[in-house]
């Protein structure tokens, strides 16, 4: 088939050269000294003028990371990390907290600006004057700070606490203590507990008892320093019967080396909340030669506390050298209902070992998994994927779906799902495909009256669109548009 | 998560270093059969017994389910008073091998012209090549402990060609509380057809552990029927396992039936060596009480155009638990496989648990794999259509679950052991809510 060698020929191309967002922004920074020690979870503490109670949760934390060892089960490969060669810390050297844009660095501007991400309120306002009124606020994360967080004021109007969360640890203590490490232990595991001694921003939402946020909430992360470690801990809270629904967009420049990024994201969903986290990664995935390229350890997790409350994941990851993510959802409240949908895209020396776990606790719970992951060059796309269902789950539901197309004969594309059920009531179906275009896909559209491209694309995009439908309209055309990538060239 | 060094042995492995050291001197086989027992016992012991965090025994933890080791069988002519038979009415030549040791006193051998049937320990003594060679690569503890105490068992040689009609039954039999371990070497010639029965059984209430190894090859268009039957004695431990590897065109069918034991796992490993080689692959398993089951299954396409099905079937009732663990493997270039694989698990009560892990691993993209793995209990909807039939309900919930393990019985295609096995599981059914003590 000239188009599956066409897009073959395509995918292998994409490497370096088409990553737009590998630019470096030449910014003055401030660096913690390199390498970790109580001294660096100290130094970052001070710097972000934390309560004592903050510093020793975190020194608590390093001394149980001291204690414990790198998991090993995943099925990806890298040398391993030296830890004490990387940089902990590392901010924009600008005024503390800027009050407004115009204390922000132009430089930072001008890098936000070519990364798409609108900071600027009024831009905003007036680009989408007439077309929609649709708006995004924005927190964006620059190495380790949050450098600004747009519409915080309207925000507030409504209730809703959208700020940095070392903001939010000086400025709600009360809440911070409450919810911070109750759905991912401090000790959960060896990436959550190294984020919970060094962490040093990211988002806080909190969303008040019967609130519909009323826009849109979004952090952009962004690794720029060299050697540095990115380590981000967002916390989003929906009191009963609250909604929200938050986007997280990430890149990274063009680097030899690799770099670390170990997030922790919890989310606490009440009685009839419902929480959408959508997630677009696009971290510098290496070059064709497999070298430089972020290792993306993430650990993202929901807890569905309240009777009748939902958590939905939306994830596109598309860079990345290395992902290790599986944002789950414990199903604690009855008919709570949990998500998860992603695709993955995995080209050139990509490791991808991605999925969910839905732990249905409560009764009536329901879960769906939807998992399209698309492997091109010499990548590895896994699916890993818990459902379990304990004891007093009766009624429990899930429904899971992961198919995987390859494109090339030197990738790689595996399922491993686990599928444990201790109630009789529990109904759980599990079903997975792997192959590749199917010729009698193609030859049906060819025979409609489709080029071999367009039937590829069409393919394709028919194979992601049950995810793509997920996504937040803003973030389905960024989607679509990284995911068209491995297709360009056959889209003509 | 981590597979961290382990200091602290269990007694149960305590009791095989100190079995081994005894027994390595008056074990069968040849000076060069001796120094594999060496070799393949310091990986047990490296290895240790499977745990929790052993990935491929994820859920069957050995060590903590294997609290003591019965003794060694020792090899004596056990008597056996007699010899109850699993599958009443179904023809088939029996080679009788009690606690390790064949037994043609015991044995019919009518019927099956052309076989040659030897006692392993002749091939011990040989050093033959096939003992080790189909398991030389699987690192699991439990085959390396057999390979380190293995005193006997049976090899079978199906000549090129042959087509044997009457079906051929592996009948092993535990006498008392002992642990035994057990080889079987199975060869089937070229273009040879053939029909194996391998059944496992042993008396109640004994705590004995069986631990067989089965090697097998399939030569090039051979085509093979093989069903195993688990009916061990209600307080066993049983632990089984295949490795085969089937040539060109081939067809190979397996149906793995498990119903005894309290402890059980039975282990198929499965390769291609040759295209155009076909697979079936059916199992179907009834626990209750406190049974434990496990089936793990590995089918290895390591070359193009092998194509495998797999259909697995689980009841679990009490406070059992069924396990199946299977995977599918495409190794690089092997394009145009198709491998489909299914199961499906049904609780009938509510302490029972059933837990799945069904794998893809894939590495070749002109393929069409997939997997599909169900949990739940008897459909409310269709029990009620029955029982508005005027059907009551034991016998609604019998006809279901009959049918629901027929599937994967009669995927076997072989009429005669279908009937058989299908027979025991009736028997099962009609026997519910009688705990297996």
């Amino acid at each position: 088939m000239p188009a599956i060698q066409e897009t073959v020929d395509q995918v292998s191309q994409i490497d370096v050269d088409q990553y737009k967002y590998g630019f470096v922004t030449d910014i003055e920074s401030d660096r913690a000294p390199k390498g970790l020690s109580e001294d660096i979870v100290r130094f970052i503490s001070a710097k972000k003028n934390e309560p004592d109670w903050m510093l020793e949760w975190r020194l608590d934390a390093y001394r149980r990371w001291l204690t414990m060892t790198e998991p090993t089960w995943s099925r990806v490969h890298y040398p391993k990390i030296d830890f004490d060669d990387l940089y902990y810390y590392s901010a924009p050297k600008s005024s503390p907290g800027p009050k407004s844009l115009d204390e922000v660095d132009p430089e930072l501007l001008a890098m936000y600006e070519k990364l798409g991400i609108p900071l600027r309120e009024r831009e905003i306002l007036a680009g989408v004057e007439g077309a929609s009124d649709r708006r995004v606020a924005v927190d964006a994360v620059f190495d380790s700070v949050s450098v600004v967080t747009t519409f915080k004021e309207e925000l507030k109007k409504a209730g809703v606490i959208f700020c940095a969360i070392s903001e939010a640890i000086r400025e709600y203590p009360e809440i911070v203590k409450k919810y911070l490490g109750s759905v991912v232990p401090v000790t959960d595991n060896y990436y959550a507990t190294l984020n919970s001694a060094v962490f040093s921003d990211g988002s806080f939402v909190y969303i008040p008892e019967g609130v519909r946020c009323p826009m849109e909430l979004s952090t952009y992360f962004r690794i720029n320093e060299r050697n540095t470690g990115q380590f981000e801990r967002t916390l989003i809270i929906a009191e009963k019967g609250a909604h929200v629904s938050y986007l997280e967009g990430c890149t990274a420049p063009m680097r030899d080396e690799n770099q670390l990024h170990a997030a922790v994201v919890e989310l606490v969903a009440l009685e009839d909340a419902e929480i959408k986290y959508s997630t677009v990664q696009n971290w510098y995935p290496g070059d064709k030669d497999g070298k430089g390229g972020i290792y993306n350890f993430v650990t993202k997790r929901g807890d569905c506390r309240g009777d009748r409350s939902k958590i939905s994941w939306t994830q596109v990851e598309t860079g990345s050298a290395i992902t290790w993510k599986y944002p789950s959802c414990i199903l604690r409240g009855d008919d709570s209902q949990g998500e998860f949908y992603s695709i993955a895209v995995s080209n050139g020396y990509q490791q991808v070992d991605s999925g969910t776990k839905m732990i249905h606790l409560g009764k009536n719970t329901k879960s769906r998994i939807i998992s399209k992951g698309i492997a091109a060059g010499r990548s590895d796309n896994t699916y890993r994927g818990l459902v379990s269902a304990h004891r007093k789950a009766s009624g429990a539901r899930n429904f899971t779906n992961c198919d995987s197309l390859l494109i090339g004969d030197k990738c790689g594309a595996h399922t491993v799902p686990y599928i444990e059920s201790k109630n009789a009531s529990a109904v759980f179906e599990h079903e997975a495909t792997t192959s590749k275009i199917a010729d009698d896909q193609l030859f049906y559209c060819l025979q409609r009256g489709l080029s071999s491209e367009e039937a590829v694309a069409l393919i394709v995009n028919g194979f992601v669109k049950d995810v793509i439908q997920q996504l937040p309209m803003e973030f389905a055309v960024e989607a679509q548009k990284l995911i068209s990538i491995s297709l360009e060239g056959s889209v003509g | 998560m981590n597979a961290e060094p382990r200091i602290l042995r269990t007694q149960a492995e305590e009791t095989l270093a100190l079995e081994f050291a005894a027994a390595r001197t008056q074990l069968p086989g040849s000076p060069a059969i001796a120094a594999a027992r060496e070799s393949a016992f310091a990986t047990f012991q490296k290895l240790g017994l499977p745990h929790r965090r052993t990935e491929a025994w994820r859920y069957t933890d050995l060590r903590a389910l294997l609290r003591t080791m019965p003794p060694l069988a020792v090899g004596a002519t056990a008597e056996v008073s007699s010899l109850a038979d699993p599958l009443p009415g179904l023809d088939r030549a029996r080679l009788v091998v009690v606690d390790g040791i064949f037994r043609p006193d015991l044995s019919d051998l009518n019927g099956i012209d052309g076989v040659t049937v030897r006692p392993l320990v002749d091939l011990l003594q040989a050093s033959d090549a096939r003992i080790g060679q189909q398991i030389a690569t699987l690192n699991d503890a439990v085959v390396s402990l057999n390979s380190a105490l293995m005193i006997g068992g049976v090899s079978i040689e199906v000549p090129a060609g042959a087509r044997i009609e009457r079906a051929i039954e592996i009948a092993h039999v535990t006498s008392s509380a002992v642990a035994s371990h057990v080889r079987n070497i199975v060869t089937v010639g070229a273009d040879a057809s053939v029909r194996l029965l391998e059944t496992h059984v042993g008396p109640a209430g004994s705590a004995y552990q069986a631990n067989i190894v089965t090697e097998a090859t399939v030569g090039d268009r051979a085509k093979v029927i093989w069903a195993k039957l688990q009916s061990e004695g209600n307080a066993a431990v049983h632990l089984g396992t295949l490795a085969v590897t089937i040539g060109t065109e081939t067809q190979f069918d397996h149906l793995t039936l498990m119903i005894g034991a309290t402890v059980s796992r039975a282990q198929t490993f499965v390769t291609y060596s040759g295209e155009n080689a076909r697979a079936g692959l059916f199992g179907a398993t009834m626990l209750r009480g406190k049974q434990h089951a496990d089936i793990a299954l590995s089918v290895d396409h390591a070359v193009p155009n092998g194509a495998s099905r797999e259909l697995f079937k689980a009841v679990m009732d009490g406070r059992s638990e069924g396990v199946f663990q299977g995977r599918i493997i495409v190794r690089p270039d092997a394009q145009k496989t198709d491998g489909r694989m299914m199961t499906q698990g049904l609780l009938l009560s509510e302490d029972a648990s059933f837990f799945v892990k069904p794998e893809l691993e894939i590495f070749a993209d002109d393929v069409q794999c997939a997997h599909g793995a169900t949990s739940g209990e008897i459909d409310d909807d269709i029990l009620f259509y029955l029982l508005s039939r005027g059907i009551p309900r034991p016998e609604a919930e019998t006809l279901l679950v009959t049918a629901f393990l027929a599937e994967a019985i009669e995927g076997l295609g072989d009429e005669a052991i279908g009937d058989a096995f299908e027979e025991i599981s009736r028997n099962w059914l009609a026997t519910r809510g009688q705990e297996a003590a």
